[in-house]
């Protein structure tokens, strides 16, 4: 059920190889259903330079805050602006439309280390 | 972890479960957004089974309540309801509460999930201390208590209750049926909206429960209604007010009976009245994005003036709203102030309270 074109880390997060250099970057499906509905992105400008596991940002849902955490090194190149002015839109598809942000990687090797789509749903299962 | 007798119903539905005042209570079914925009549209259900039942009846019961309360019990007819406040000797609020008069001699007090045991306490104080002719019953657990909210409430439960609701008025209470079950209705709700709270026997819960959602009813969690009671202005004891604060500085001035009072914790209220205070409940509302939380510093140019007490996205009002104690200076409509959203300083401006009012 986890898409297998990407990578994932430990904090919910997944990249996406973009084939062009870039990749984007966004919320498992796991993450924005715990979240609940999200009303309010905080991400950072185009331009910043970002170490992997560094605060990308946050999320708000109604219930709680989290903070988003960049699972690759690199420069943030875009910012999904359709999901900073219509949050909901990465509850109804975190991994299309819902995308944060747009990443030019640094160290693109560091997507070894992230879970592939059955390491995470494994990753999953020992959390419940 | 105590249960309500809707449990299985919840958990059959996939509810989020959390664990609330020592109950495990849902906090969502289809999402809070949702739920909130069904109630402010068309109708929800919320199990509030975890709310205290305090039945007090015998012959001191009116004068026993009076004294404990803010509001004026004996005036109280049969069949009424009222939003009152339960004072500690220094005006302190122990907890805000509906009281019904049932009967002449038989009074039903709800408080709320966390004061429930502390208000029995309280009760039996000072029953004691007074030798009331009362008799306290508590029948929390034999008992379930379902709200039905929202513009499309009335028309749910009108075909399953044997009482015309129409002749129901807001803060009034009857004694019927719901689908044949013996319940006592009122018109009473925590969202802002039309609606009713309605008390029933435990075994009955599920069938009753099921009949508001066969009727449309979408069911809510205690998410939901915390968005709806914070757009609706009313405030929540533990967050927006404890036995720290009084109702005046709560803004609860208009539930006090000073004229004909005599309660525990009136002369407390009249000698602050007469020093005057030195803060005050305020609503307010982001001017720019955010989301305000309970316990984030409410501030201005010099530094901090107070902190939120309870604070929400408004998905009616599509903005963040709030509710904070700040020094009175800074209590006038309009003022503007910055709320520190864990390091940012967002823009506000203090607003009146209900953010929310339904067009009647």
């Amino acid at each position: 059920m986890y898409p297998t074109d990407r990578r994932y880390s430990r904090d919910h997060e997944w990249a996406k190889d973009e084939d062009d250099g870039t990749f984007l970057i966004g919320i498992t499906d796991y993450a924005q259903e715990h979240l609940g509905d999200i009303v309010f992105l905080e991400l950072p400008r185009v331009g910043a330079t970002m170490n992997q596991m560094e605060k990308l940002g946050e999320v708000e849902s109604v219930k709680s805050v989290s903070d988003l955490l960049l699972p690759i090194s690199g420069e943030i190149v875009e910012v999904n602006q359709v999901a900073v002015d219509s949050p909901e839109i990465v509850n109804e598809d975190p991994y299309d439309q819902g995308w944060l942000v747009r990443v030019n990687p640094s160290q693109a090797d560091e997507m070894d280390g992230l879970m592939t789509a059955a390491d995470y749903e494994s990753f999953l299962e020992s959390l419940d | 972890m105590k249960r309500t007798p809707l449990f299985q119903s919840h958990v059959s539905m996939g509810a989020q479960m959390l664990p609330f005042a020592g109950w495990e209570m849902p906090i969502q079914y289809s999402g809070i957004l949702a739920e909130a925009r069904a109630v402010r549209f068309a109708a929800g259900i919320f199990d509030v089974s975890h709310m205290g039942r305090v039945e007090i009846t015998g012959s001191d019961a009116a004068q026993f309540i009076h004294r404990l309360v803010t509001g004026d019990v004996l005036k109280m007819l049969t069949g009424r309801a009222r939003y009152t406040i339960i004072c500690n000797e220094a005006g302190g609020i122990i907890d805000d509460t509906i009281v019904y008069r049932l009967d002449g001699e038989r009074f039903l007090m709800v408080p709320n999930a966390s004061n429930a045991d502390e208000v029995l306490d309280w009760l039996n104080h000072w029953k004691d201390t007074w030798a009331s002719r009362i008799e306290l019953n508590v029948i929390t657990e034999e008992t379930a208590l379902i709200a039905l909210q929202g513009p499309l409430a009335e028309e749910i439960l009108q075909p399953i209750c044997s009482v015309d609701m129409s002749d129901v008025r807001p803060f009034r209470c009857v004694q019927g049926q719901v689908s044949g079950v013996k319940a006592i209705i009122c018109r009473t709700g925590y969202t802002g909206e039309n609606g009713f709270e309605i008390v029933l026997p435990a075994e009955g819960a599920s069938s009753i429960w099921q009949s508001f959602m066969d009727g449309g009813a979408i069911p809510c969690g205690l998410g939901a209604r915390d968005v709806l009671r914070l757009e609706a202005g009313l405030l929540l004891h533990g967050s927006d007010m404890d036995s720290s604060v009084t109702p005046l500085e709560a803004g609860l001035e208009r539930y006090v009976n000073w004229d004909q009072g005599d309660f525990i914790g009136l002369p407390a209220l009249y000698e602050s009245k007469s020093n005057g205070l030195s803060r005050a409940l305020v609503g307010f509302r982001l001017v720019e994005r955010g989301v305000p939380r309970h316990g984030y510093p409410i501030v201005n140019g010099h530094g901090p003036i107070g902190n939120v007490t309870s604070g929400t996205y408004s998905p009616t009002l599509d903005m963040g709203i709030g509710l904070g104690y700040v020094s009175l200076e800074f209590s006038t409509l309009g003022t503007r102030i910055s709320i520190d959203i864990r390091g940012r300083l967002v823009e506000a401006e203090v607003t009146a309270i209900p953010f929310y009012s339904r067009k009647r």
